[in-house]
């Protein structure tokens, strides 16, 4: 992974510039030593590393602002930091660059109920979120399998998903405001407690753009008042492709579950082993179907789900009971990740997006190709939206596998652009995809996206390297080409 | 002023490349019922995308359709039928309200972002917007988002295209969410409410776990034109299958008693008033009236509307819409109802109000300085010549 040359007079410069720094950071703090500032120097892509030059850990918006200030006219580059749960190297430090933590933003500023929203500091936890607004019936919707470190500042940048965004939606559509702090330090309100935007919808463009257009120092979450009654149907079926029908079958009758869940057999079996949650070991496909509402209403639909099921040759089929049952249903799905850990030293999560309709084509396709790297590989999938999470098996310890895994990883991606899918589908380019940004866009594409990143940050300061496989100088890309051949409009009167 | 109507995307291309190459600027529109917002354009040409019509591809399966952005709304709701499927944004039909003709487009909808009362449930059109094929101002053909209903690759430019009114590029394919229609709905009414009850009201039944999917409230004249009893009315709308519709119209009407006389309305009541709320039709009749779409804090509304007693209006998206009628002023009452708003945060929007008052004034909400600064380059990363639709939204870009 090719990263931007580091600039060697900032390296050289580091001294002098952590003395500037410690003088702005009044509440917050400086990390200057380097075996506190091995802590950050990956993320949850913990393939790659970088010792990041320093780390600021400011405590106010305005010692944000005055960091930012300070490094855009310094020509200093910045990667904004959550919890470091990115899984696709979104906050992979620059040598020559200040790792921004925004830990220390960790405060719930407001809970209002009756406007159904919260502001929050970037810092906080997403379950945290919930954890405050719980006992008064509310809670936040979108729920990534890192809730519990994640913090609602990354959720924002890399518009997080989970297992419940079928129904609820992504981070982009469960917000309402954003403050921002632009590279020249300058604070920018986007939304509020409203809801539609004003003006153009920046905070929607700022949600997922994975930390290079500005550092989120607020975010006004949307609250939604805690279902009834949440239930739980685990199916399992002979073949995937059955399985697929089953979830193509579900919403064909008009029914959105809160979260369809797909394990092929490798996933089953490690998840099993792991946590004993009571899977059915002789399937290749096993489905988890939460729906949530009243209780009246979860009657009615367990019983259709169950039908639909059995119309699509379900072999088993079991509805919790309790909310215990349920959650022992959920526990080998969300230890699954852990669980290949058991299985495996080392493995490589993948997420893209595909039509539902490819899943068994794509299935097929990648087990011919963990035959031909000579990779295991296990599938979960969040199967009401088609985003596929294949866990490729590979050992670090054995020379050149590492190499293997992103190379087989690679190709899965490009076999669901192929089939009419994307690159990613909640864990964001970062570095990871980075290169691999064109096979889904041309190079005209990717120009008016970095022309929106020129608008935001001209010098390119903020987490250069992600996302876009080629930096390229705002003032080139703001020329405007346009070549003869063009009809004109000779014959309009002008005045 | 000159039309062109390319019926291709390469015409489309080359008719943009040429107005970009002669800074021409052009008045971009879909069926053109919309053409009344904002400030008027001033432009030689006219770019009308209804000839860029069409269903791509629709996979009622995947939750996915694509088609050309001049797609006639009633095309896309005719085929989303088909399956027992629909746009969950509820897209408004403003016509009436704007006395315009024409038809309005797949595009235009999205284009504009406005969305109807399942707003508070479903999102507006920014949140189906998926992915699009467009022309920039510069004219060059890109595209962005995926054909997906869960995709994080890339700037999500869909946002930023879902209400900037054809100011960045001229969308020609787009692709957006579908779902599911829900079987059944119907609504429960609570009767004779005035704003602060009923807002108190609203709040209370959004806070149950009901999956209200519109909450509106109207003043006993608007109550009257929709087809209601002549007294203030609070509507709460549920939709789904039949027992859990029958369950929470149950349950709501249990918690909202003490608040005043309840009656329920059944499914096809129900659509023919949410309807007319979409559509704003309770606001249609006398044109010389100022129309204001007012988006703030869900429970604002009351004191808003208490603080302009000239303005009659009602309430949507579960307190946090006030659509305002004002009685006509020179200004078309900008003045009066952006100070009105201030102290609760939020922006008005002049929806319908005399084409000199919008080429004078400000019809979209005033923008802070460093917001407006970064406004204008976003603008100009798209649109660095502009030619399309230049002054619509902010009179210097």
């Amino acid at each position: 992974m090719k990263m931007p040359a580091p600039d060697q007079a900032t390296m050289g410069d580091r001294r002098r510039i952590a003395r500037d720094l410690r003088r702005l950071l009044v509440s917050g703090a400086l990390i200057e030593e380097e075996d506190e500032r091995r802590a950050y120097e990956s993320d949850g892509l913990t393939a790659y590393r970088a010792m990041p030059l320093l780390v600021a850990l400011p405590a106010t918006t305005a010692e944000v602002a005055a960091v930012l200030r300070y490094c855009h006219d310094k020509g200093i580059k910045i990667v904004p930091r959550g919890a470091g749960t990115s899984l696709s190297g979104g906050a992979l430090p620059l040598e020559d660059g200040i790792t921004l933590g925004l830990r220390k933003l960790s405060r719930i500023l407001e809970i209002d109920l009756p406007n159904r929203c919260a502001v929050v500091q970037p810092g906080v936890t997403n379950l945290a979120i919930t954890r405050a607004v719980e006992a008064d019936g509310f809670y936040y919707a979108p729920d990534p399998s890192s809730q519990v470190a994640c913090t609602i500042g990354g959720n924002v940048a890399e518009n997080s998903g989970g297992v419940h965004c079928l129904k609820y939606g992504l981070t982009t559509n469960n917000i309402l405001g954003v403050e921002i702090v632009l590279t020249t330090g300058e604070i920018v309100r986007l939304g509020g407690k409203h809801g539609d935007a004003g003006g153009y919808d920046l905070m929607g463009v700022v949600t997922g753009s994975e930390g290079l257009l500005g550092v989120i120092t607020e975010v006004t979450v949307k609250l939604l008042p805690r279902p009834e009654d949440v239930r739980a149907l685990m199916l399992g079926f002979a073949t995937s492709e059955a399985a697929g029908a089953c979830v193509a079958a579900i919403i064909g009758a008009g029914i959105i579950p809160a979260g369809m869940e797909m394990m092929d057999r490798a996933a089953i079996h490690a998840a099993e082993a792991f946590v004993h949650a009571g899977y059915p070991l002789d399937v290749e496909a096993l489905l988890i179907i939460e729906i949530d509402g009243p209780t009246a209403e979860l009657d009615h639909l367990s019983i259709r789900i169950e039908e639909l099921g059995g119309g699509c040759g379900s072999v088993t089929c079991s509805t919790s009971r309790s909310d215990a049952e349920r959650l022992k249903f959920w526990a080998g799905r969300k230890a699954a990740f852990p669980a290949i850990g058991q299985i495996s030293p080392d493995y490589y999560c993948m997420d893209g997006t595909i039509p539902r309709g490819q899943l068994p084509h794509v299935l097929h396709r990648m087990g011919e190709m963990s035959k031909r790297f000579g990779l295991r590989i296990a599938n979960v999938f969040h199967a009401g939206d088609g985003n596929l999470h294949p866990l490729i098996l590979y050992d670090s310890n054995i020379p050149g596998e590492l190499e293997l895994a992103e190379e087989f990883g690679s190709e899965i991606l490009r076999l669901c652009v192929e089939v009419g899918g994307v690159l990613t589908g909640e864990h964001g380019v970062g570095v990871e995809k980075r290169d691999l940004m064109g096979t889904m866009f041309t190079d005209v594409d990717l120009d008016h996206q970095m022309r929106l990143k020129c608008a935001f940050d001209p010098e390119h300061l903020l987490n250069p390297g992600k996302v876009f496989p080629q930096l390229r100088r705002c003032a080139e890309l703001g020329r405007v080409h346009i070549h003869a051949g063009a009809h004109r409009f000779p014959d309009l009167p002008r005045f | 002023m000159q039309t062109l109507a390319p019926d291709s995307e390469a015409e489309l291309l080359d008719m943009v490349r040429a107005a970009a190459a002669d800074r021409t600027p052009m008045a971009v529109q879909g069926g053109g019922t919309r053409q009344g917002v904002g400030r008027p354009v001033d432009a030689l040409l006219r770019l009308d995308l209804s000839g860029l019509a069409g269903i791509r591809s629709y996979e009622p399966q995947e939750l996915v359709l694509t088609a050309w952005a001049g797609t006639p709304m009633v095309e896309v709701e005719a085929a989303l039928e088909g399956w027992g499927q629909h746009l969950a944004f509820e897209p408004p039909d403003l016509r009436a309200l704007l006395g315009s003709r024409g038809t309005p487009t797949l595009g235009g909808a999205l284009g504009s972002n406005f969305a109807g009362p399942r707003r508070i449930l479903a999102g507006a059109s920014r949140d189906h917007f998926l992915g699009f094929a467009g022309v920039s101002g510069r004219g060059e053909a890109f595209k962005a988002g995926g054909k997906v209903v869960k995709n994080v690759t890339g700037y999500d430019l869909s946002k930023l295209m879902a209400g900037s009114w054809g100011t960045l590029a001229v969308l020609s394919e787009v692709t957006i969410k579908v779902l599911p229609r829900p079987e059944r709905a119907c609504t429960v009414v609570v009767s004779g409410l005035d704003t602060a009850p009923a807002v108190a009201a609203m709040t209370t039944a959004l806070a149950a776990p009901a999956e209200v999917s519109g909450a509106s409230w109207l003043p006993a004249r608007m109550a009257a034109l929709v087809g209601l009893a002549m007294e203030p009315a609070l509507l709460l709308r549920l939709e789904g299958s039949g027992p859990a519709v029958a369950w929470r119209a149950r349950a709501l009407s249990a918690m909202l008693e003490r608040y005043g006389p309840i009656s329920v309305l059944e499914d096809e009541a129900t659509a023919a008033v949410f309807q007319q709320l979409r559509d704003v039709a309770p606001l249609a009749a006398d044109p010389s009236r100022t129309v204001w779409r007012i988006s703030l804090p869900p429970t604002a509304g009351a004191a808003f509307l208490a603080a302009l007693p000239q303005a009659e209006g009602f309430i949507d998206h579960g307190g946090a819409l006030v659509w305002l009628s004002v009685p006509d002023a020179p200004d078309g009452g900008a003045a009066q109802v952006r100070a009105a708003l201030e102290p609760h945060g939020g922006h008005a929007l002049m929806v319908r109000g005399a084409a000199d008052v919008r080429a004078q004034g400000e019809p979209f909400q005033p923008l802070a300085a460093p917001l407006m600064a970064l406004t204008a380059r976003v603008k100009a990363s798209f649109d660095p010549l502009g030619v399309l639709n230049p002054g619509r939204m902010y009179r210097q870009i």
